[in-house]
């Protein structure tokens, strides 16, 4: 029962409130006209608002490609015994704990032409780089700082299914002449596939709807060129004060996630089934 | 085909060994006859599978020589050998099929496309596989992938000794029989050498031609299954052999009888001198089978109380108690137990003195 009383608060009630405001033209309070569908269609015909899909789906997508391969990459180069496992844990996790407005602020830092490490140095070398000013700048530092910040959950999780395959494995590949290249491919990657497409089904889902760490670094700019759709969706709610279809795109938001969540879900009970026997 | 020998070999897991202990395997010379039928047999932990792995290349011993056909190949990587292991884990590639699997060890060192075919289809028909051959590999039981992983072993043309490290654990009992036949018949058809590490006393005793026996790094002895049972040369070969083994008793030597618990009990020829001779601790040794259960008390019978008699079928197991001691004999099931009172015959032939554990001849 109270378990029922706290999520019908933090969840329900909320989750109704935006319902009702989705679907109605809030003028003034005690002044409000239900508008059915209106909302909806507004902005799922809002011309800004598939730019910033289309961003958002190139930025996932560049997250996918990138921090899979770099994960499962640094994870074959961890070592498996030793006093070195400890300390490239401990490294790796280093980035995953820190808040991520800070991680926004340490790049903006770290990236200035005038004072940051990065900045000055790749201004030195005679690339003009200034992530305020170009959106191709803006793009590749924001990439960066992603990258940066989650590869090591993707290389974390690889090495625990690295971790797990059996040494006997290994050891029928020594003596059956396999090269590395046909261990990792018939052994390796096999073997992590459960846990591999835990971490895509992640990685997909939080960049998806990242919000922090692009806000604070170059706050959906310049121009519109790094606002992803959390960006658009704040900016439509709070910066134009339209709260009805903020509302209404909150939702069909929230149900995108839910759709794609469902779909790797399935991937993964076929995955986790297969690996049963 | 393959004589294989080991040369002064011994292996310490840890950088620096200090003593002894820190050997996984002690000092040893071996040599594994080309053709014949090994079990490597022991207790948990006693360097057998060391012993394995260091013939099959996957470890390189801290001290000795390996030699294949009077080749040393202890600098050799695995796949140089010709040496094929099947693993106490069914090993298979998940992703591929059953014939892929098969097909690996030759398409790893670029055998011709038409005698892989060959070599996988005949492979196939002595381990009854063919039928599963076009199917994925990780669906399939834990004898089935077994049998792959030794088809993987056989398929390669140049194997000449397969080393199997405790295979049928993870098999079912009533499969257990089955696979152990089809290694028989592999084994006659294709005179490879086979060693079979395991600590079951009855698969080793019924697969092998010879049996070694080993225990905590050291090969205590190596023999038919016979010579191990009529003649142990150790303690632990007495004890470990046999079901139950055979009945240990510390004693002393007076004249020419060893004295136990007070009770004199005749010895073999000369057995006596070289006891006395041999020192340290002293201890008689007699299996069960070998003992005879009287019921009276005639020319050196030693008495003993009667403590439990269990009928197993086609014989009985007598627990009878010496002094502070407790003996058990096998006697035929029609032989008629005495209830509290019985006499114990020693023969001298099949009754063995160990001196520190060895024996004494």
């Amino acid at each position: 029962m109270p378990v029922l009383v706290i999520v019908a608060l933090s969840t329900i009630i909320p989750l109704m409130m935006v319902v009702n405001t989705s679907v109605q033209d809030i003028f003034g309070p005690g002044n409000r006209v239900f508008v059915g569908t209106e909302w909806f269609e507004e902005v799922l015909s809002d011309r800004r608002l598939h730019d910033a899909l289309r961003r958002q789906l190139t930025f996932s997508g560049l997250v996918l490609l990138i921090e899979i391969p770099l994960g499962v990459a640094i994870a074959l180069a961890m070592p498996k015994r030793g006093w070195g496992v400890s300390v490239s844990l401990v490294v790796l996790a280093l980035p995953l704990v820190i808040p991520w407005n800070v991680i926004g602020t340490i790049w903006i830092l770290f990236t200035r032409p005038d004072i940051g490490l990065l900045g000055v140095l790749v201004n030195g070398l005679g690339i003009q780089f200034d992530h305020t000013a170009a959106p191709l700048d803006a793009w590749v530092t924001v990439m960066l700082m992603e990258v940066w910040h989650w590869t090591p959950l993707v290389a974390l999780l690889a090495y625990a299914g690295l971790r797990a395959i059996p040494d006997a494995y290994y050891q029928a590949a020594r003596i059956d002449g396999a090269s590395a290249w046909a261990v990792f491919r018939h052994i390796q990657l096999p073997k992590m596939r459960g846990v591999l497409m835990i971490a895509v089904l992640l990685r997909f889902m939080d960049s998806f709807l990242i919000y922090a760490e692009p806000f604070v670094l170059t706050g959906g700019g310049p121009g519109d060129s790094t606002t992803f759709l959390s960006t658009y969706l704040v900016k439509l709610a709070v910066g134009q004060s339209a709260p009805g279809p903020a509302a209404a795109f909150s939702l069909i938001y929230f149900l995108i996630v839910l759709g794609i969540c469902l779909v790797f879900y399935r991937a993964l009970q076929n995955v986790g089934t297969g690996d049963k026997r | 085909m393959a004589l294989i020998e080991l040369k002064e070999v011994a292996h310490a897991y840890v950088a620096r060994p200090g003593g002894p202990e820190d050997y996984a395997l002690k000092r040893l010379d071996m040599v594994w006859q080309d053709g014949a039928a090994y079990a490597l047999l022991g207790p948990s932990g006693c360097g057998k599978t060391t012993t394995l792995n260091i013939i099959s290349g996957l470890i390189r011993p801290s001290e000795g020589r390996v030699l294949i056909d009077h080749r040393d190949v202890t600098a050799l990587a695995p796949r140089d050998r010709n040496v094929a292991q099947v693993f106490q884990f069914p090993v298979i590639y998940d992703t591929m099929t059953v014939f892929d699997n098969l097909a690996f060890p030759l398409r790893n060192r670029k055998v011709d496309r038409n005698e892989i075919r060959s070599r996988v289809h005949e492979v196939a028909e002595m381990l009854e596989l063919t039928a599963d051959l076009k199917r994925r590999a990780s669906g399939l039981t834990a004898d089935v992938k077994q049998k792959i992983s030794l088809g993987r072993g056989l398929v390669r043309k140049d194997v000449a000794a397969i080393l199997f490290d405790e295979p049928l654990t993870v098999i079912d009992p009533h499969l257990k029989w089955l696979l152990r036949r089809k290694l028989k018949q592999i084994h006659q058809q294709f005179s490879t050498t086979l060693i079979y590490v395991t600590h079951d006393q009855n698969e080793a005793l019924t697969f092998a031609d010879q049996v070694v026996i080993m225990d905590e790094g050291e090969v205590l002895q190596t023999g038919s299954p016979r010579e191990l049972f009529e003649n142990p040369r150790h303690i632990f070969v007495g004890y470990f052999i046999g079901s139950p083994g055979m009945n240990l008793m510390p004693c002393r030597i007076d004249g020419n009888a060893a004295i136990v618990e007070g009770a004199p009990i005749a010895l073999g020829e000369g057995i006596a001198e070289r006891g006395r001779a041999a020192g340290g601790e002293l201890v008689l040794g007699i299996r069960p089978e070998f003992l005879r259960l009287k019921p009276s008390a005639e020319q050196g019978n030693v008495p003993v109380s009667v403590l439990l008699a269990e009928n197993l079928g086609d014989f009985k197991i007598v627990t009878v108690s010496l002094g502070k001691l407790t003996l058990k004999v096998k006697v035929p099931e029609d032989q008629e137990v005495p209830g509290e009172w019985a006499y114990l015959n020693f023969p001298p032939e099949w009754t063995k003195v160990y001196a520190d554990g060895r024996l004494v001849e």
